[in-house]
């Protein structure tokens, strides 16, 4: 895709029995070394605040030992932030690399069909709305599940009306393309009709924030998105000819369209369940593929890789928000502010190289 | 793309080439004719309807001691006049722009959005807020041209360095970096200054109505000269979509043709942006349905694609006067949830193809 590809010599398979993939040593020391930065962020987040707790400490509490007040400031007051951070991270990277993969276009991350704008409107209507003091109650209770609600009702709305007689990649986006433009229409009319101080809250929510998730959050998201995973590693073994269009991977043997719904209804259920977990984080399903695939020399957004820099990209952005920064930020603000420049990084990079 | 040629005449033979353009000519003739209609009918509904008649004395009557009259002449001159002409301004240079975009990326979800032209100029819009207090739209319509601007040649720049003059990939990656880092600058000031949250909300509807001919003038020469440009490009964008090898051994500048394309689209957008706010999915929009009616010519594509999207502000900017009466729905807002289920059908229809 990046052309950077093209000189190097063929990689060798590997088949084991039934099993066969292709051997990258490149993509597998990526990824370890993305397992382990992220596991690093993500005990340094834990260890951070107002009673700082240092690396040994945090890494002995969550494999089970430690001291009783270190473990209820990390089991109880922590650690569920931050495992909600680095679960809507994976969520929402890998759900990136599914949906650029089966478009075959790099612009189009989960955000193009609908799903952030259509569990955005949703929320934004609940909070607009059913006014002052009901509008709590909705934001503790009822505002993960309706958004959650709303934004698989776009997702679902959008593959019914992109099916004709089969999904065809192009014509998904384009659908999708519309009916998140219908919900930010919608999103804006209400904003525009709110009170003031309804859109100041509509607006923390719409940036995606993880401030005050608790074990319930973290933990049905934790669930959710490990069904979810196993679905798609089930489904990713017939999942690389997806990218090479319909005529190619019949010719391959493999029935695209049942294996593309099962991985593109993953792909809408890994981004609700993110959106509904810590509000629609911006842009990390849209950088966090592309960078792994640069980070990775890959041809197509590895999905492990992508996952991981998703979470590495949310949990750094966290800590970020906040250790460095001397106001609080939602953390939807500080990823978008790090991954922008980081993927024009990698951008010119690529650039540059080209010409060396 | 096929399914759109083949319905065409050989295209080999020089009468074929010249039936196709005699239809696309009559074609343009005819939306240009739908475009006057529509601005006709712009200047006669609104909260007060007025007759035909009315309008027209409005327009050109001498003023008089007539009381009615003179209410007359002030709604058509100083409020549906002035309306009516951005939303064609900025109408066609929003559809021009998503034209362009498409074939400069070569990448048909491409929108005006891209370049960073909107998060530039509603950065801009809420620094302006919150650095000088601004609170008239007035006093941040620059802020927002040159934001829109400012924004438009960083992307350009950073897609640009090393090789390639703006390889079509890099620039929307870099367009969608820019673009989200300067979105959550915004909102980061926005959620610490209530007053440029409040005019952020409003800004983000995108709407027509409201700017005084003393924006609109300039704004429209912005917009004249990109348009002039942008056609200066049209021959070497259709090469462009040939990929960039392919261009250069047909002896085309690359580099600068895109550069003039870019600078183009950055004009069209950034002056239509910062006159009526960010107006989405426009221009995307009338680029597929322009697409869909010349085929992929850009020398056609582009004026086609800037007429509807003339059409569609103007008609637009009507309904939105007319639905929740007595109050009125922004423009930008009625494009979305009028234009897109429309456009959803078409697309449903299978009567686009890539770019």
């Amino acid at each position: 895709m990046t052309g950077t590809g093209t000189e190097r010599p063929v990689v060798p398979g590997v088949r084991l029995g039934r099993v066969s993939f292709v051997w990258r040593p490149w993509l597998v020391l990526v990824t370890l070394l993305l397992a382990a930065a992220t596991f690093l962020v993500f005990c340094l987040s834990i260890g951070a605040g107002d009673f700082p707790i240092g690396l040994p400490r945090v890494i002995a509490t969550i494999f089970g030992g430690g001291e009783r007040f270190d473990r209820f400031v990390i089991m109880d007051l922590r650690l569920p932030r931050a495992l909600a951070g680095l679960v809507v991270g994976i969520a929402l990277g890998t759900s990136g690399a599914i949906t650029q993969s089966i478009a075959r276009n790099p612009l189009a991350s989960p955000d193009v069909l609908g799903i952030t704008q259509g569990a955005g409107a949703v929320a934004v209507l609940l909070l607009t709305v059913s006014g002052g003091t009901s509008a709590a109650v909705a934001g503790a209770a009822g505002l993960p599940a309706a958004a959650l609600a709303g934004g698989l009702a776009t997702g679902l709305l959008v593959y019914l009306l992109a099916w004709r007689r089969g999904i065809d990649g192009f014509r998904l986006i384009l659908i999708g393309i519309s009916v998140s433009a219908v919900m930010q229409a919608v999103t804006s009319w209400l904003l525009v009709t709110a009170d003031i101080t309804d859109v100041a809250r509509a607006q923390v929510w719409l940036v995606g924030s993880l401030d005050g998730r608790g074990w319930r959050e973290a933990g049905t998201a934790l669930g959710c998105t490990l069904v979810l995973l196993a679905v798609v590693a089930g489904a990713a073994f017939q999942f690389r000819p997806l990218h090479l269009g319909d005529d190619v991977a019949a010719g391959l043997g493999v029935r695209n369209s049942p294996v593309r719904a099962v991985m593109l209804l993953c792909a809408v259920l890994l981004a609700g369940v993110a959106v509904s977990a810590a509000g629609p984080v911006p842009f990390v399903a849209l950088v966090a593929p592309q960078a792994a695939m640069r980070l990775a020399r890959c041809a197509t957004p590895p999905l492990v890789a992508s996952g991981l820099v998703g979470a590495l990209l949310l949990t750094g952005a966290d800590l970020a928000a906040r250790t460095v920064l001397p106001v609080a930020l939602p953390v939807g603000v500080v990823t978008a502010a790090i991954g922008g420049p980081f993927l024009v990084y990698l951008l010119v990079r690529a650039n540059l190289r080209r010409t060396a | 793309m096929s399914a759109v040629t083949e319905k065409r005449p050989a295209s080999g033979s020089a009468s074929g080439v010249a039936a196709a353009s005699g239809r696309r000519g009559v074609g343009l003739g005819v939306l240009v004719a739908v475009l006057v209609v529509a601005g006709a009918a712009s200047l006669v509904v609104g909260a007060r309807a007025l007759s035909p008649g009315e309008v027209w004395d409005g327009l050109f009557a001498a003023p008089g001691p007539d009381q009615r009259l003179t209410e007359i002449r002030l709604i058509v001159q100083t409020v549906r006049v002035p309306r009516t002409v951005l939303a064609m301004v900025a109408g066609a240079a929003l559809g021009a722009a998503g034209a362009l975009i498409q074939g400069c990326t070569r990448n048909p979800i491409a929108d005006t959005g891209l370049l960073g032209v909107n998060s530039g100029a509603s950065f801009a819009v809420v620094s302006a807020v919150t650095l000088f207090g601004f609170t008239n739209p007035f006093q941040y319509v620059w802020f927002a041209f040159l934001g829109a601007a400012a924004s438009g040649a960083v992307v350009f720049g950073l897609a640009s360095i090393g090789r390639g003059a703006g390889n079509p990939l890099t620039l929307a990656l870099a367009g969608q970096g820019v673009t989200v880092f300067l979105a959550a600058m915004t909102t980061a000031v926005a959620l610490s200054d209530q007053q440029s949250l409040n005019a952020l909300r409003f800004w983000n509807a995108g709407t027509v109505a409201g700017v005084k001919f003393h924006v609109i003038w300039p704004v429209a020469a912005f917009i004249a000269a990109g348009l002039v440009l942008a056609l200066a490009t049209l021959p070497a964008v259709n090469m462009l979509n040939l990929g960039d090898d392919m261009a250069r051994a047909a002896g085309v500048n690359v580099g600068l043709s895109r550069t003039a394309a870019i600078a183009a689209i950055t004009l069209l957008a950034g002056a239509a942006t910062a006159a009526c706010g960010p107006i989405a999915f426009l221009g995307l929009m009338v680029a597929h349905v322009a697409r869909y009616l010349t085929g992929p010519d850009y020398r056609w594509l582009v004026p086609y694609a800037g007429l509807l999207g003339a059409i569609v502000l103007v008609v637009c900017d009507i309904v939105g006067r007319l639905v929740v009466r007595p109050g009125e729905l922004d423009a930008g807002i009625v494009v979305a949830l009028v234009g897109a289920p429309f456009f959803a059908a078409l697309v449903w229809r299978g009567k686009f193809r890539t770019a």
